[in-house]
């Protein structure tokens, strides 16, 4: 019986215990000043190589995570103020609206349906739907597409596109890029699409290169911008003058460099701000 | 509000048919194998045995995504299973390769319950079966197991509640089905909530009458003892 009864006390103790955790998480939410000692929250992407990846030691690399870490130092920030948050292609816009972030730079194109939900800034990059090949393949005119078997994210932008433009083309639409990448190697599917510069961040990863290529086609235009909450006006013109500051300094091309250099992916320079009022 | 919904783009209908299609294919493929489960488990033959606990063991303590992941890459992707079709169309391969996996899953739990059912037939009926001259085979089959399978409806009926909203995970391999089309719809329309609410009102409309229904099946065919 008293064993029971320690049993009884032990379990409660841990379930309050995990129940102290569970609200203590939310604790670092961080203000929207203008610096100072408060931090300031970004939403990127923890998931994609050469934009926005979380590495197993908890850094943060990637060309959207250059640009935030700049946008961020404009506004007054410190890189150990920056508190990343990780926001999936879905939940961006509730994030934005919810004030859970400040801004979100993770590979989020600028579509007329989003800019109902919430303001952009930018665009700072411009990418291409494209395709990754096993190297020394070429898929040189866009009309083979239709002969292939592809691969590509389920509820993307980039699979949507895809079957609305070739819909005789075969489509798997896996859940992860990574996933894609087995049947690219193993030969069940030829190739891989979404924006090129997501493909070059893959074929950019330590244990891919050599291994795939970029076909080189246009396939559409998808202009990243960062989103900021509805009606922030202010932060917005305040982020476009950032970008065009990282762009004139040069750390735009170095950042472009560094994260997509390895996979021979000549990025177009940086487009035209054309989100302002 | 309800503008998102543009149902010449978005083909609700088809995708929720998909998941009706996966349900009833995956019921009856785990009826199946989980009643074959559910003999070798209280079969006399030791191998039988061992093999029905050690499945069931190992396969209901796998998460659902990683056996529904493992059968498209590992049997697609990999070893180029392409499951009776010729590879060219993703759709329909995926859609078996889900098929497999659910009823590799759901079975277990088809067995679980169904050895639940074969417990509640009394003792003394299966050993009256065997005086009487029948064999294994036949105390199960004319005795116990219609016996089992009138008393488990209720569980049965949850395990098909379960399975039906299961049937998302198969969008992680890119079956046209409900949760795929949500994702597609919230990625290009940009509201999360009125979304998803539409598609969690779907899932009840498919759900709660197989609930009531079966309800009232239980009731109809329960053992009166």
């Amino acid at each position: 019986m008293r064993l029971r009864k320690a049993s009884a006390i032990a379990a409660s103790v841990l379930a309050l215990s995990l129940a102290a955790t569970a609200c203590g998480g939310g604790d670092d939410e961080g203000g929207s000043g203008d610096g100072g000692g408060d931090t300031i929250n970004v939403g990127i992407k923890y998931d994609q190589p050469g934009l926005g990846l979380k590495t197993p030691d908890g850094e943060f690399v990637g060309f959207d995570v250059d640009v935030a870490t700049y946008i961020a130092g404009e506004l007054g920030y410190e890189p150990d103020q920056i508190n990343f948050v990780e926001s999936p292609s879905g939940d961006r816009e509730t994030m934005l609206d919810r004030g859970d972030v400040d801004f979100i730079v993770a590979s989020y194109s600028i579509t007329d349906e989003r800019k109902e939900m919430v303001d952009f800034a930018g665009p700072y990059f411009v990418a291409h739907q494209d395709l990754l090949i096993r190297d020394g393949e070429s898929v040189s005119n866009p009309e083979e597409i239709a002969d292939l078997m592809l691969c590509s994210v389920g509820g993307s932008t980039s699979a949507a596109n895809l079957s609305e433009q070739y819909p005789g083309a075969g489509l798997h639409e896996l859940a992860t890029y990574s996933e894609c990448l087995t049947g690219l190697e193993n030969g069940t599917v030829d190739a891989l699409t979404t924006d090129d510069s997501i493909l070059a961040g893959y074929a950019a990863q330590e244990q891919n290169v050599g291994k795939f290529a970029l076909a080189g086609l246009n396939l559409s235009d998808e202009y990243y911008g960062v989103g900021v909450p509805k009606g922030e006006t202010e932060l917005r013109d305040d982020i476009n003058a950032a970008i065009t500051a990282m762009v004139d300094e040069g750390a735009w091309q170095e950042s472009i460099d560094e994260h997509f250099g390895p996979a021979n992916y000549a990025a177009e320079p940086a487009p035209e701000i054309t989100e302002t009022s | 509000m309800l503008d998102f919904l543009d149902l010449d783009r978005y083909d609700l209908f088809g995708a929720f048919w998909t998941t009706v299609e996966l349900t009833v294919y995956s019921a009856i493929g785990s009826l199946i194998w989980g009643t074959a489960l559910a003999a070798m488990r209280v079969s006399p033959v030791p191998v039988m045995r061992a093999f029905g606990t050690a499945y069931v063991n190992i396969l209901r303590n796998t998460p659902l995504t990683l056996i529904i992941v493992a059968c498209s890459q590992g049997l697609y992707f990999t070893m180029g299973v392409t499951m009776w079709t010729d590879g060219s169309d993703p759709n329909s391969l995926a859609f078996r390769l889900a098929v497999l996996g659910f009823i590799v899953y759901t079975s277990t739990f088809v067995c679980e319950a169904l050895r639940s059912g074969i417990n509640t037939v009394p003792v003394g009926q299966a050993e009256a079966a065997r005086a009487l001259g029948l064999g294994f085979t036949q105390v199960l089959t004319l005795v116990v197991l219609p016996q089992a399978f009138r008393s488990v409806v209720p569980p049965l009926a949850n395990v098909l509640i379960a399975l039906t909203k299961n049937t998302t995970v198969a969008a992680t391999i890119g079956v046209a089905e409900a949760a795929l089309l949500m994702r597609d719809m919230i990625e290009r329309e940009a509201q999360l909530l009125p979304i998803a609410a539409v598609f969690a009102f779907g899932f009840i409309v498919l759900t709660l009458p197989t609930g009531l229904f079966l309800g009232w099946v239980s009731k109809r065919v329960a053992v009166k003892r």
